[in-house]
């Protein structure tokens, strides 16, 4: 960080560290070194150096990294910014008790962080007052970081405390409720008016919700205005179409007087919690590949706290619809709800056999999402699949090709339902198959 | 007197309090063997004399009972049973289980009982008990035949108990001993001219009678002729294949299980009502023209025909229909109907015939089942069993396969005999080649190996890989193999490096291995190439596919193509091979953008300007030395780091720049190769030629003079190269570690970090653990190799997979990703 204000060397006395004197700071990221380059009556620059020691990182008490590989020593995240916090804690505070005329006064200030993740740089630093200058380096996420402006050194602490590790995305440690103090804190008197405030509190937090709304409701307070007003930018932007996903398939099962019902990769239970409230469904079966998944779903059904009856209406199991698994099989229905696009196309035909040969029971429902619709999802780029694990996506034809070559194999007839808004062209965005066991009409 | 019981029975003992039960079952079985009531009451109520208890301890008992029975072991129950709903929970409990219920009753005279109970101070319950208990006892006696007790000994007195002894006795379906070898024929339906043509195909010599009509046939050096039943109906001369087989039979050249048209022939002959149809009019019509007295040869014959036979000490069963494993060598109505007619689901189809159920695809078992009564175009192993069906009598083919040689040998029919109710030949059926069950994966498992013996995996261990399986891996019909782990070598005490190849040539010469050989690492990933004629796939060490679609098909139509000459040398119609796919930025480069070279620029982008802060204060005259020594050192690390990891990575266009080192030949088709030196594998190897390939290059050394090997390291790394495998030079496998690696020096700050060298770092970093990985690595190459000689042996695919599932599964195992 340099100063032109003059005289220069003043810095010194904000920062608490005399120019003329390398200090070293035993801290909990590393040991932080504060030396002068350059100290003149025009100019003074202060640097501060975390020696990181990259194995403790991996086998110390405590460590949070698993790779020895790693950027987290070179890079400007939270690593630096703990102990930036711990070296100039006062100065960030904004005492001085030899010049509190100075440390209360916007002075001209460089700030340069040599390898910062820069993609959000000019954006968030911007409406702080600062101006931005990026070097890139080469084709990576990093780059050499230089911010201009006329601000208090506390100020400019802050925002670097902050703004650094949200920059970075990544926290080393686990975030804790603590966290949200030391947010507003170091927010103090410009976060509430930053405009990109919930970015900013969502990365420091690192995405832990329950944190975020909670730091978000103490900024309304600050601001007098509603929470939800500050929220909108984490609710889902498709708030409804898995809800009427959901309405489409019970509505089915209700209509084929299902009764014991398979939820075949059932995940983290979502379509399982409306199930369950329906009480004609008098067994449910959800099955995942995923034991992670599964232990997901039996936390947000509380299962353990379910009452006898209530319980006794759902298994939870972990199996796999590309082998054959004879205890899915005397079911009134299965459920695939946007499973099959996450099935390479090569296993289709041993998942076939799973649920049309071995389960086999009267009703199966397939949802997936239509590929036509894509074209009409503003926020996703041409050509790309709605999630990253989707081994396809296809279009109405595709789909109702492979479904009726299953029921024709099988001995079921086939009927297609749109599920959501449905565009003249293009159809709706999610398409459901209705397979029925045997002739139906 | 001898007590004849089956060697497998539920044995109930019936007896009034004081019989005498529980001694005679110490005297004639084991402990473990009997399960008494009072034994079950203490069990669940602390008291064996409290009667409040008998119901939990009934349902204990007889839960313990199933398990016992279920596993085939003989079972006694120690109990009144007097009363005949008591006993008709057994009878139950036997009959679940497919096992025969025989009774043996202590008709001990009341005063005995009695006398016995007073000098038992527990049993102060008054003679009453006793009375009632005999009273009940007396009205069972004639009954107990009928309640379904397939045996029933009276001892009705006190020297009929003393001098009684069990004799074990083999069910009828027993033929354990009969080792064979065997010749198991199809359906016959009586075609008779070509089941004379096969048998003498097979060598057998035709005995005739004096009208010329074959009444036996003398099989060749010790063979034995098994018939797989329905040798009648629909076919032009039942009589003479009956004449035939029951003098075969007769003379012990041949034995023959029952099928459902013989079990429906007697019926009709002994003048039950039956439907005459599906070709048992002329079996009818044949046998009027044959005299009385072979009418009930032929009915006594097929009268006395067994469901199922058990044959060469448990490795064989033949029966009509099939038989799933829990059946074999049980004795059971339920057993005999599957048997005679395999699963039927009691639907019928089409053609108004039963609805069966493929039973063999889910059959597991380790013997050999050989069947008929299905009819299929080709006689096919379906996980260990085949059906020998092939359609005769319908203008097919009569088909026997030689046991235990596996060979089939069939003749065609001389005309259409019968018109099939259903088309014929059957349309090559929808038959699901090979269903994988979840059961054949999950859950704690066993693996036996050639290796190493059993390989354990962990329920949790197959839960992790089944997610990996199901999720990213190839189809399993291709997967026939999944490499090990590698352990690196010994970590080294010298304070320059980590890793060294004399801790190798140590470890080898220590184990008494005397020729080791290095072969060059290639840096790139590992990958396996299954090379079919036509098909096949290149997948990842966890079983994914390497390229997607055309650029897949591609690179296998290349490999396949520089692979003709070596599928001409084994005379196989694939190869299974183990190489090092390069660059590695080929399969990972997302890892390689993310992790590696995200450190190379932060790196790059910190340090010099820390250097430069660093000097400025210096020429300040701030004394900053030993921070600026330490921070340029780390620069000129990360400069290498950016260099090492470089090294490994070139622009790929397509499959421009895509190279593949091969260096294993695992598998053709009815072979492994892994007891064959490696030189061999390189060589043979080193025949695929093209751009595409890269040779490895490799020393072989002594490992009482290693000091070449040692060099050869040095060179090798000192270039650039990732550094080598040590491998024993014949392919020992199992006793010691099948390949160590030793990397270089430079390549190793890519593992542990630009400044690993520093030599606090290395201090620390030397206290590795490598026992975990080594064992790892043991046991992967066991089950590695044991999927291979599966695969040679034509073993089912679950057998094969569930090998290649137990390497993912042991590599879910939380292991030091930089060993």
């Amino acid at each position: 960080m340099t100063t032109t204000h003059q005289p220069a060397t003043d810095l010194g006395h904000l920062l608490h560290k005399h120019p003329d004197r390398a200090q070293s700071f035993s801290t909990s990221s590393g040991v932080a070194h504060v030396f002068y380059p350059k100290a003149t009556n025009e100019e003074c620059t202060v640097a501060l150096l975390l020696e990181v020691d990259p194995i403790a990182l991996v086998r110390g008490p405590g460590s949070t990294l698993t790779q020895y590989v790693n950027d987290r020593p070179y890079a400007a995240g939270s690593l630096l910014t703990v102990a930036l916090g711990s070296v100039f804690r006062t100065a960030m505070n904004g005492r001085s008790e030899s010049f509190p005329e100075l440390a209360r006064t916007p002075i001209p200030l460089v700030v340069r962080v040599p390898a910062l993740p820069h993609r959000l740089a000019e954006r968030l630093f911007t409406p702080l007052g600062w101006t931005v200058e990026v070097t890139e380096h080469g084709d990576s996420r990093y780059g050499d970081v230089t911010l201009t402006g006329t601000l208090k050194v506390s100020d400019a602490l802050k925002h670097l405390y902050v703004l650094l590790p949200v920059l970075d995305g990544g926290k080393h440690y686990w975030v804790a409720a603590d966290e949200v103090d030391k947010l507003l804190k170091a927010g103090d008197g410009w976060l509430a008016a930053h405009p990109d405030k919930e970015l900013i509190t969502t990365r420091y937090l690192a995405r832990k919700r329950p944190l975020i709304t909670s730091a978000l409701e103490r900024l309304a307070d600050v601001d007098e205005v509603e929470p939800e007003e500050l929220d909108n930018a984490l609710a889902e932007p498709k708030i409804s179409l898995a809800a009427q996903r959901k309405e489409a398939v019970i509505k089915a099962l209700k209509e084929a007087r299902a009764k014991r019902v398979l939820d075949l990769g059932c995940g983290g239970g979502a379509l399982l919690r409306e199930l369950v409230k329906e009480p004609e469904f008098t067994e449910i079966h959800g099955v995942d590949v995923s034991a992670k998944a599964l232990q997901e779903a039996a936390r947000k059904l509380h299962l353990d706290r379910m009452s006898d009856r209530l319980r006794e209406r759902i298994t939870l199991r972990q199996s796999a619809l590309t082998y054959a698994d004879p205890e899915l099989a005397g079911y009134d229905a299965a459920v695939l709800m946007e499973v099959v696009e996450h099935v390479d196309p090569s296993r289709l035909p041993a998942l076939e056999h799973s649920v049309f040969v071995v389960a086999r029971p009267a009703v199966v429902l397939v949802t997936t999402p239509n590929v036509e619709y894509n074209a009409l999802f503003e926020t996703l780029p041409e050509g790309q699949m709605r999630h990253s694990d989707h081994r396809f996506e296809w279009t109405r034809a595709e789909f109702a090709a492979w479904a009726e070559g299953v029921a024709e194999r099988r001995g079921y007839t086939v009927r297609h339902v749109p599920i959501g808004p449905e565009d003249t062209e293009r159809g709706a965005p999610t398409q459901m198959a209705v397979f029925s066991l045997g002739d139906e009409n | 007197m001898d007590l004849k019981i089956p060697d497998l029975c539920l044995v109930v003992l019936i007896g009034a309090s004081g019989s005498g039960k529980s001694t005679f079952a110490r005297k004639h079985f084991l402990p473990t063997q009997v399960l008494s009531s009072d034994y079950f009451r203490g069990l669940v109520a602390d008291d064996e004399n409290d009667q409040s208890a008998s119901a939990a301890a009934f349902d204990v008992l007889h839960y313990v009972a199933s398990k016992r029975l279920e596993a085939g072991r003989v079972t006694v129950i120690d109990a009144t049973n007097v009363q005949a709903p008591d006993r008709a929970k057994l009878i139950e409990v036997a009959k679940r289980a497919n096992v025969l219920p025989v009774a043996i009753v202590l008709d001990t005279p009341t005063e005995v009982c009695l006398q016995r109970n007073a000098q038992r101070p527990d049993r102060d319950f008054g003679a009453h008990v006793v009375k009632r208990h005999r009273a009940a006892l007396r009205r069972s006696l004639k009954f107990l035949g009928k309640e379904g007790f397939k045996r029933v000994h009276v001892l009705r007195s006190e020297s009929d108990v003393d001098s009684s002894t069990i004799v074990y006795e083999r069910l009828l379906n027993d033929l354990r001993h009969e080792t064979g070898p065997f010749d198991v024929f199809g359906d016959v339906h009586g075609c008779r001219a070509e089941l004379e043509e096969l048998l003498v195909e097979l060598g057998y010599l035709l005995v005739r009678d004096d009208e010329g009509r074959a009444i036996d046939a003398v099989p060749p050096a010790d063979r034995k002729a098994v018939f797989v039943g329905d040798l009648v109906d629909r076919g032009p001369d039942t009589p003479g294949v009956l004449r035939l087989v029951m003098g075969m039979v007769a003379a012990g050249h041949a034995l023959s299980v029952r099928g459902n048209h013989e079990e429906k022939l007697v019926r009709a002959l002994r003048g039950h009502k039956v439907t005459v149809r599906h070709g048992l009019e002329k079996s009818l019509e044949q046998l009027t023209h044959e005299t009385p007295e072979f009418r009930r040869e032929v009915e006594k014959f097929c009268d006395g025909l067994i469901a199922h036979y058990v044959l060469d000490g448990g490795n064989l069963v033949v029966a009509h229909a099939g038989l799933p494993e829990r059946y074999h060598g049980r004795a059971s109505a339920k057993v005999r109907s599957f048997a005679l007619y395999g699963d039927t689901t009691g639907e019928t189809d089409a053609h108004g015939l039963p609805v069966r159920l493929p039973w063999a695809n889910d059959y597991r078992g380790s013997a050999m089942v050989l069947y008929g009564h299905v009819l299929v175009p080709e006689a096919e192993w379906i996980n260990n069993t085949m059906c020998l069906e092939t359609g005769v009598v319908f203008g097919g083919k009569l088909t026997a396969l030689r046991y235990p040689s596996r060979e089939i040998v069939s003749v065609k029919a001389h005309q259409v005999w019968y018109e099939n109710d259903r088309p014929f030949p059957p349309p090559v059926a929808e038959r699901a080649p090979d269903v994988l069950a979840l059961t054949d994966v999950t859950g704690l498992r066993r693996i036996d190996t050639s290796l190493i013996g059993a390989v354990t995996i962990r329920a949790e261990q197959s839960a992790s890989a089944l997610e990996v399986m199901s999720r990213f891996a190839i189809d399993p019909h291709d997967l026939l193999y999944l490499p090990p782990t590698m352990a690196p070598t010994a970590t080294s005490q010298r304070d320059d490096v980590l890793e060294h190849p004399e801790d190798a040539f140590a470890e080898y010469a220590a184990a008494g291995v005397t020729q080791v050989i290095c072969e060059e690492k290639h840096m790139g990933s590992r990958a396996v190439l299954l090379v079919r004629k036509e098909g096949g796939a290149i997948y990842t060490r966890t079983g994914r596919a390497f390229f997607d679609g055309a650029l897949g098909t591609e690179l296998l139509d290349r490999v396949r193509s520089a692979c003709s000459g070596l599928f001409d040398e084994f005379s196989t119609d694939w190869l299974l091979l183990d190489a090092e796919l390069m660059p590695w930025n080929a399969k990972a480069s997302g890892l390689i953008r993310e992790q590696y070279a995200a450190v190379g620029a932060a790196a790059g982008g910190a340090l010099p300007v820390a250097v430069s802060a660093l000097e400025s204060a210096a020429a300040r005259g701030v004394d900053v030395s030993e921070l600026l020594a330490r921070t340029t050192q780390r620069a000129s690390n990360a400069e290498a780091y950016r260099a090492a990891y470089e090294r490994y990575c070139w622009p790929v266009e397509g499959l421009d720049g895509v190279r593949i080192a091969p260096f294993q030949l695992l598998a053709a088709e009815g072979r492994t190769f892994h007891d064959r030196s490696h030189l061999w594998h390189l060589e043979t190897l080193s025949r695929l030629e093209g751009p595409l390939f890269q040779q490895t290059r490799h020393l072989v050394v002594d490992t009482a003079d290693p000091a070449a090997g040692v060099r050869w390291w040095e060179e090798l790394t000192a270039a650039g190269g990732e550094g080598m495998v040590v491998k024993p030079l014949a392919n020992l496998g199992g006793r010691v570690q099948p390949g160590v690696k030793v990397r270089g020096r430079e390549y190793l700050r890519i593992i542990y970090g630009p400044d690993y060298t520093t030599p606090s770092n290395l201090a620390r970093l030397r206290k590795r653990g490598l026992g975990r990985k080594r064992g790892l690595a043991l046991r992967e190459y066991a089950l590695g190799i044991e999927a291979l000689e599966r695969v040679a042996r034509g073993e089912p695919l679950w057998r094969v997979h569930e090998c290649v599932f137990g390497v993912l599964a042991l590599e879910s195992e939380p292991v030091d990703p930089r060993l």
